[in-house]
């Protein structure tokens, strides 16, 4: 038991020197000494509520995506069933309801409209789920359902592309060290250190960017328009923004247009008659094709510029736009067109993100907890030490070594894993601090007991601290279990104080029970006592 | 140098001759608490319940004029506000409800909050916005259930392990005296009103892990001695288990209550509650590991017998001498 072989004291020193280097960047921060550039400095980070930030929680809705996959699914089949050697004709198409149905009107055709169907969908899932189910209903209906495995397929893929383009346009808003992760089935985490205000961030964010161009529909009545009727075929889209007596909608075709997302690159530009803010965009080869033909056969006709579904623009096709390139228009301030010009050079969300939760922290707040925080566990620290000293003596020095070790060890540990400090994390150390002599108390103690029974030093040593250890054991694997549902529930702060308690604990068993026992091992060894002041 | 020494060696106190009033009395306090906690209610942050909290504070005063800023606020139409201080009294924080349809459109919520802070810092130049908390209804929810059920999980996971590493009865004795503790500390939220937040529920958690370190402590000395006096009654032996702890029963929860009341005194004040419940907790926690978790084993009928004894060198020789004898 108090047999230390020399390799397992250079051992334990090693991992101390290890841990206890790690701690030193964050500890030369704290007093303002600047670390060496040409040294490798782990460090710890701080957490939003120190070190101020904005924490963002966004979440998409699964029934969009839902819908989105019934559109998509529209689009697809109605091209496959017209592009066969022999089309064949459907009707009575719906994409409502939360499944596509549609006739088709040659009962004789519906195999082969099956089998044209089939490639179209996927597997989903591990259990050979198909992503959609179909279905004939009163001889010649399809019902084409997206299943439930095909939309969280869906959402999970809609989710990392979601990801990604808000990093790119937070990326370009040029912020300092954004978190961005994906969190749950369909939520993103989006945390930026310093940032005060939100408001721009969320602009940029919140917008979905999904950009149209659709013919105007000329033969709808204003009447209509007004009545929110639309032409069979059309749909009625509002302007973004309705100037004073001029209508509020405006009708466009539902198909026949193209989507603005096949763009190379999207700036801020400026109209050099009206000096007002615009955006310019350039297609990649297959988008300015698709533009060329849609402008080329639509000469003389307006055509609606239409993003996240309301209309910005619907200026009218004055020759043919073969250049791959367009401005687009639209009551834009500066900073509007700029937010625009970023969200469509990051590319459309998949999906809408909604705020669903928001945390901002100044930054004069984290600094103040810091400070207070440092003096509490100052004070602490110290006030304990003297109750350890006066209690238990010569045992007390070493517990009170351990005790600045571990928290050099906590510190270290807490750099080489990169992880955060929070608010409650602060709390956790102070909180480490104090039950981490809890072991060497329960050691001293058990020591003092076996020397009052009669044994002899070494043995009185030797059962004290294998005798406290179980309790030792049992009460940190408590403390762990705690901690550990701590962790599992919490979310940021918490997690960050959970973390630091389960370091802790890991560290201050190192420190307190083993790093004691082999002081006093080569104490033992070396002064050879007959008694011991406990 | 003599050494400190809180308690005398050998002490030989009677805890467990006042088990039944000690009990009743501990079992009153948790049914005060729970009817405080049913009654009066927990002060739920917007963590629990949504809606908008903005922390100010009240730089060049010494006071938040709290009165004024309910005028003032109230006024702006979102409805009332719940003024609340934190730690010093130029520390405040302003909580309002989501007003309707901001579940669905956040730039309402938004609206909200810059409409007040503008507010505040036109009416009042020292005002230092020092954060603002948005949480939607259906977040809150969601925090709300996975805090109860942690809570839930991580009691029931300490006593388990009690449970496999001692006996079930000790598992049920550490339940209960978590359940005394965390109860207490509900009810102490439920009379100060202090604001209930995530915080808070991690206060809770790390006192289901630290309350029982004491009580470990008793239980592995119960566990010792059932071993070693076979035949004393179980009121004396938990009493001698009891006594021989309590030194060291006294000295750890004096060490975590000395950093914690420091914490508490300088720390920061926006974790306040946080402190206050685990200092609270361990506290109590010191209490019920006598008082709690001991008594319950003499009702669940422990007797040595309920450690089948390990064949150990010791037990073979004494088992040899009966049968000599």
């Amino acid at each position: 038991m108090l047999e230390f072989s020399r390799w397992k004291v250079i051992w334990l020193w090693a991992v101390t020197l290890v841990c206890v280097a790690a701690a030193l960047p964050s500890v030369t921060a704290t007093f303002g000494i600047r670390w060496p550039a040409a040294l490798p400095a782990p460090h710890v980070n701080l957490g939003l509520d120190l070190a101020g930030g904005s924490h963002i929680l966004l979440e998409a809705d699964p029934a969009q995506v839902g819908q989105q996959r019934i559109e998509g699914m529209d689009e697809s089949v109605r091209a496959k069933l017209k592009a066969g050697a022999t089309p064949i004709r459907i009707s009575d198409i719906s994409n409502r309801g939360g499944a596509l149905t549609f006739l088709v009107e040659d009962v004789s055709k519906i195999d082969a409209v099956r089998e044209a169907i089939l490639p179209l969908t996927t597997g989903a899932g591990l259990t050979g789920q198909r992503d959609w189910k179909i279905e004939v209903i009163d001889g010649n209906r399809f019902v084409l359902t997206p299943t439930p495995e095909g939309i969280t397929l869906a959402v999970s893929q809609a989710m990392e592309t979601a990801v990604e383009v808000v990093r790119k346009r937070i990326d370009a808003l040029g912020t300092r060290e954004p978190t961005i992760i994906r969190s749950g089935a369909n939520r993103i985490v989006v945390q930026v250190p310093g940032l005060q205000d939100p408001q721009a961030l969320k602009n940029l964010i919140g917008k979905t960017a999904k950009l149209e161009f659709k013919l105007v529909d000329g033969t709808a009545l204003p009447s209509d328009i007004a009545r929110g009727i639309a032409p069979p075929g059309s749909e009625i889209v509002p302007f973004a923004d309705a100037k004073e007596g001029a209508a509020p909608s405006i009708a466009v075709k539902r198909l026949g247009g193209i989507r603005g997302d096949q763009l190379t690159n999207a700036q801020l530009s400026n109209n050099q008659q009206t000096n007002e803010p615009t955006v310019a965009i350039t297609f990649n080869s297959e988008g300015g094709a698709k533009f060329a033909k849609l402008t080329t056969q639509n000469v003389n006709k307006p055509f609606a510029i239409i993003l996240d579904g309301k209309v910005l623009s619907a200026p009218n096709i004055n020759e043919p736009i073969l250049g791959g390139s367009a401005v687009i228009s639209g009551s834009f301030t500066t900073e509007s067109a700029n937010n625009l010009a970023i969200s469509l050079r990051s590319g459309a969300l998949p999906v809408d993100l909604k705020v669903v939760e928001e945390r901002t922290v100044g930054p004069d707040l984290g600094a103040d907890s810091i400070r207070k925080g440092m003096i509490a566990m100052g004070v602490g620290t110290l006030a304990l030490m003297t109750f350890i000293l006066l209690s238990y003596g010569r045992f007390g020095v070493y517990a009170c070594i351990a005790l600045v070790i571990n928290v050099l060890m906590i510190l270290g540990v807490m750099a080489i894993i990169n992880t955060t400090l929070t608010l409650p994390g602060i709390a956790g150390f102070v909180l480490t601090i104090g039950a981490a002599v809890d072991a060497n108390v329960l050691i001293n103690e058990r020591i003092r007991e076996e020397r009052q029974r009669g044994r002899r030093v070494v043995q009185a040593v030797e059962v004290g601290y294998k005798e406290a250890s179980r309790a030792i054991f049992d009460a940190n694997i408590t403390n762990v279990i705690a901690a550990l549902s701590m962790a599992t529930f919490g979310t940021g702060p918490v997690r960050g104080f959970a973390i630091v308690l389960l370091i802790g604990i890991a560290t201050s068993v190192f420190t307190a029970v083993t790093m004691t026992r082999m002081w006093v091992a080569q104490w033992l060894r070396r002064a050879r006592p007959t008694d011991i002041a406990l | 140098m003599k050494l400190l020494k809180l308690v005398p060696d050998h002490t030989n106190i009677k805890f467990l001759r006042w088990r039944v009033p000690f009990y009743a009395g501990s079992l009153l306090l948790m049914a005060l608490s729970l009817t405080l906690v049913f009654t009066k209610g927990l002060n739920l942050g917007v963590d629990f319940v949504g809606g908008q909290m903005i922390r100010v504070t009240f730089v060049q005063s010494a006071e938040a004029p709290v009165a004024q800023l309910r005028g003032e606020v109230g006024a702006l139409g979102f409805g009332e506000p719940i003024i609340q201080r934190y730690g010093k009294p130029n520390e405040i924080s302003i909580r309002m409800k989501l007003p309707a349809g901001a579940d669905r459109d956040t730039a309402i919520s938004d609206k909200m909050a810059r409409t007040i802070t503008t507010d505040l810092k036109r009416n009042h130049p020292g005002a230092r916005i020092d954060g603002v908390d948005s949480v939607s209804g259906k977040v809150s929810g969601e925090l709300w259930q996975s805090a109860i059920l942690s809570l839930g999980l991580a009691a029931l996971g300490v006593a388990a392990y009690i449970w496999v590493r001692f006996e079930w009865q000790f598992g049920i004795g550490a339940l209960l005296s978590l359940v005394h503790d965390v109860t207490l500390t509900l009810g102490m939220f439920a009379l100060t009103q202090l604001e209930f937040d995530l915080n808070i529920v991690a206060a809770l958690l790390t006192l289901i892990g630290y309350s029982l370190n004491d009580t470990i402590v008793v239980y592995d000395r119960i566990r010792e001695n059932l071993r070693k006096y076979r035949k004393m009654p179980m009121p004396e032996l938990l009493d001698l288990s009891v006594n021989e702890t309590l030194h060291r029963t006294i000295v750890t929860s004096l060490s975590i209550l000395i950093t914690l009341v420091a914490l508490l005194l300088l720390g920061p004040e926006v974790i306040f509650g946080f402190t206050a419940a685990i200092t609270l907790g361990i506290f109590v926690g010191t209490y019920s590991s006598i008082y709690m978790a001991a008594p319950i084993l003499i009702w669940l009928k422990v007797t040595s017998k309920s450690f089948v004894p390990t064949e150990t060198a010791l037990d073979r020789q004494e088992q040899l001498a009966r049968e000599r004898g």
